[in-house]
């Protein structure tokens, strides 16, 4: 049961990781528009070429 | 092709049901499509001619009606005074001739309609980038300034039947994109750290006492290493909240729950540490996150009414009317007023700027900025307010303050408290929560007192699980779930609910006033006969109604101006009379134009012609002094949902009326035709506000539908009201909810929804009041453990959570809202 001396130490930073990333995509606004996204991804079309 | 779908009968376009007759039509997808109106036609043309055709094929539902007045032209937004405040040069590197604005999207119905907003604007020559966010309905809008101008956009946008306004990105919206952020944040930081706490202890849960106490006592430190931030950054909105409440010594929700997590994270500290007694650091952090979640849910609907009102008071014009020296108007931005300018104001339209009254008598409506429903009469020499709205006849203000000096920007100010008022069920929850703490606070004490003369050394965890399981976490949860749930709901739905507090309004509903023109009926009345009297010339008379009718929104109005097309003439001294009609002179001649009982003050003995008119037809009668020259007739049908939502609210036990303004007959007749029991025609405002007071002083609850200017003090008056989403602006701003899709049937949904979510308010708080009476005397005896205390918590949360996403569509998007909507209402409780 050693290992889980090692291992529950690593999940605390694998969770305060994962907790930046999310502060991270955050603030580059990745959450701001929940819609749009999943619409565009339907309807979207190549620009005509100009 | 075979996607697009649309209603056969109706116009390809709006969905609204096509005139007899009609010959319009456009071709989409290689076939000619019907379309009710020109207006519809053009904006389907435009469309397929941007390649924009897919649209039809991806919409969810039919958009609005392509036949707008613009207020004003795309051009005014390339003044210099305009363009200086919404236009900035463009932020990227390297681009110097570009320019960039945020434009707030008007006219959508669906999100297919931002993406053609999109597509519109990145097509247009010179456009370089547009970064839209669909769920505000608002784009950011790069371009090269050499090739396009504002005005551009704007008319791409109105191209293809949308329409847009600049808008400063003001500050109070960066704060609101914070505050959101944050809430999102704390809400994930919970989350992550419930899922991870809990992750730790269901081992030591499940291996019962098995597990060495280095192992465990490994898994308790962690623990509370992860619930550090949760507490410490997560729940401090409900800390500061709890101090707050008790520095200003009341209790509101937040106290108990301040306590509940403060006494739980304390003892499971003293637990850790001393290696005795239990920890709750699962409890603690599913609480939290689960309460956020519900915030985070709660504010999302708050953004959207809060946002709603801001559309609704940024309704002001972008431009204000200057008079010139020689009596003309010319077209400029409101900030580019000086004081001691002239500007006039239409009837209808927002006042731009404070001002005293030079010209003209009338009323207005400074409601946005008093909160004064009634009307306020000003004649010369009287103070105007900037926001506020002209009632009845043109007026012509000399300006006294422009810009920030008006109350205009407080209109901003009212929004916000507006969306951060606390309906009444929130502050019925609040009492609940008074009541509660303070017997939770007794229990404790209680349990405290009797368990350190029982057992002193299990005394604080005793103490401990009471405050843990009875954490009102469901009955917390209960009302803004459920609130939550509801407006999402009404948002899928097309309505809009501007007033917190108008759906349990609603729900409680007795009396159904509706209008009939633009309400019951399409409000889109086209004139059928144009009979002249005497000697008088057809064209003539066509010309002088246009003149009268000039500044108008009445729809009787509109469409006689559509018919006559723009006059050569123009009219003096014109006065709106609600209800009645309008007064003015052209070329010397004093003429009334309006209701032919009222144009008989002036022309003499209804003439002979007002017999032959038909019962369901309204006649709109043109008169000079003495003589009379002109009945038009017009004939507005019933919307095709009217009879059934009517038939609807009266099996669901609802008393159902009818008030208007138009002929008694007509009215007689529609509502005969629709099974309304109680009509009255020719009603004046006057008449409607005081109906709906008689009806109030016998103790019904009044909902009013409608959606004209002269239902605007009605619509104040009632209980709740609602406006039919094309309604002049005015009736929104009084407006309690308005239905954006603009169709009846959205009024029957509405009801309904406002129904359930109040027996979902009452089933959340009576479940959550059971689990605390059953839980909180089995923790005083001892008998709960934490993971019993933990699961209790989580199911009881979780139900009243499931309870409140009853409320949402089940198939979101499924019942295009053209179609004859479930119309089966619950019984009125």
């Amino acid at each position: 049961m050693d290992i889980v001396f090692l291992l529950v130490p690593l999940s605390l930073v694998l969770a305060a990781l994962i907790g930046f990333v999310f502060w991270w995509a955050l603030a580059n606004g990745q959450f701001d528009d929940l819609e749009g996204p999943a619409h565009r991804v339907l309807t979207d079309e190549e620009r005509p070429p100009d | 092709m075979s996607a697009i779908a649309s209603d056969p009968y109706g116009c390809f376009h709006c969905g609204e049901p096509v005139p007899a007759g009609a010959r319009w039509s456009a071709v989409v997808a290689g076939a000619p499509r019907p379309m009710c109106c020109p207006g519809c036609a053009a904006v389907a043309d435009g469309i397929v001619a941007a390649g924009l055709e897919s649209y039809y094929a991806t919409r969810e539902r039919p958009a609005l009606r392509g036949e707008r007045v613009p207020g004003t032209g795309p051009d005014v937004y390339d003044l210099p005074a305009v363009a200086q405040r919404y236009v900035r040069p463009a932020a990227e590197p390297g681009a110097s001739s570009e320019s960039e604005a945020s434009l707030m999207i008007e006219g959508t119905s669906c999100s297919a309609c931002m993406w053609l907003a999109e597509r519109a604007l990145a097509r247009t020559p010179g456009v370089v980038a547009v970064d839209a966010n669909a769920a505000q309905r608002r784009m950011r809008v790069r371009w090269d300034a050499r090739t396009v101008g504002l005005s551009g956009l704007i008319a791409a946008l109105r191209a293809v039947g949308l329409d847009g306004w600049p808008y400063e990105p003001a500050r109070a919206e960066t704060a609101r994109v914070r505050e959101r952020r944050g809430l999102l944040l704390r809400f994930a930081v919970a989350a992550l750290g419930m899922m991870q706490v809990m992750m730790y202890l269901l081992p030591v849960y499940l291996t019962d006492g098995e597990m060495t106490p280095d192992v465990e006592s490994l898994m308790r430190l962690a623990s509370l290493l992860l619930t550090l931030p949760v507490i410490g950054y997560s729940a401090l909105p409900f800390f500061t909240g709890a101090w707050r409440d008790l520095r200003e010594r009341r209790i509101g929700m937040d106290v108990p729950v301040a306590l509940g997590i403060g006494s739980a994270f304390a003892g499971s500290v003293v637990a850790t540490f001393t290696g005795s007694g239990a920890v709750y650091y699962d409890s603690i952090t599913m609480f939290v996150c689960l309460l956020l979640g519900a915030r985070w849910l709660e504010s999302l609907a708050r953004g959207r009414a809060a946002e709603g009102i801001e559309r609704l008071a940024r309704a002001a014009p972008p431009v204000a009317e200057r008079v010139r020296a020689d009596g003309s108007t010319e077209s400029v931005a409101p900030e580019s007023l000086q004081p001691g300018d002239r500007v006039r104001v239409r009837p209808g339209a927002v006042v731009p700027a404070d001002g005293l009254v030079s010209e003209g008598e009338g009323a207005v409506d400074e409601a946005l900025l008093t909160g004064e429903a009634r009307t306020v009469p000003k004649r010369r020499g009287d103070r105007v307010l900037a926001g506020a709205i002209n009632q009845a006849s043109a007026l012509t203000l000399e300006v006294t303050a422009v810009g920030d000096a008006t109350r205009l920007a407080g209109i901003v100010r009212l929004a916000e408290r507006a969306a951060l008022a606390r309906p009444p069920a929130a502050v019925l929850a609040e009492r609940a929560a008074r009541i509660f703490l303070t017997a939770l606070l007794v229990v404790a004490a209680g349990v405290a007192v009797a368990w350190s003369v029982i057992d002193p050394s299990r005394a604080l965890a005793v103490t401990v699980a009471v405050l843990v399981v009875s954490c009102p976490c469901a009955l917390s949860l209960a009302t803004p779930a459920a609130y939550a749930a509801a407006a999402s709901a009404a948002a899928a739905r097309g309505i809009l609910v501007v007033r917190p507090g108008a759906l349990e309004t609603l729900a409680r509903a007795t009396h159904f006033v509706f209008d009939k023109t633009g309400t019951l009926t399409a409000g889109k009345p086209r004139v059928i006969g144009v009979v002249t009297i005497g000697g008088a010339q057809r064209l003539d008379c066509m010309d002088l109604a246009a003149a009268l009718e000039r500044d108008t929104e009445h729809p009787f109005g509109a469409e006689l101006k559509r018919v006559a097309g723009p006059s050569r003439q123009t009219a003096e001294a014109v006065r709106y009379t609600p209800g009645q009609g309008i007064e003015g002179t052209v070329g010397g001649l004093r003429l009334r134009i309006g209701r032919p009982e009222w144009v008989a003050e002036l022309a003499g003995p209804l003439p002979l012609e007002c017999a032959f008119v038909a019962s369901d037809v309204s006649a709109v009668a043109l008169g000079a002094a003495g003589e009379w020259l002109a009945l038009f007739t017009l004939a507005d049908a019933p919307r095709p949902e009217a009879r059934a939502v009517v038939q609807a609210l009266i099996a669901s036990g609802a008393q159902v009326s009818m008030l208007s303004g138009d002929r008694p007959d007509a009215v007689a007749t529609l509502a005969a035709r629709l099974g309304i029991a109680v009509a009255r025609g020719a009603a004046t405002p006057e008449d409607k506000l005081a109906a709906v007071r008689a009806l109030q002083a016998q103790g019904a609850v009044v909902c009013m539908v409608g959606d004209g200017v002269n239902d605007a003090a009605t619509l104040a008056q009632a209980d709740v009201s609602l406006a039919m989403g094309e309604g002049a602006d005015l009736a929104h701003a009084a407006a309690d909810c308005v239905l954006l899709s603009g169709r009846l049937g959205t009024v029957a949904q509405a009801v309904e929804l406002a129904r359930r979510t109040r027996s979902i308010v009452r089933q959340n708080l009576a479940w959550a009041l059971l689990y605390n009476v059953v839980v909180i005397p089995l923790a005083a005896f001892g008998w709960v453990t934490p993971l019993a205390a933990g699961a209790g918590m989580a199911l009881s949360s979780l139900a009243v959570a499931a309870n409140a996403l009853r409320l949402l569509p089940r198939t979101e998007g499924a019942v295009p809202s053209g179609a004859p909507a479930t119309l089966k209402l619950q019984q009125s409780v």
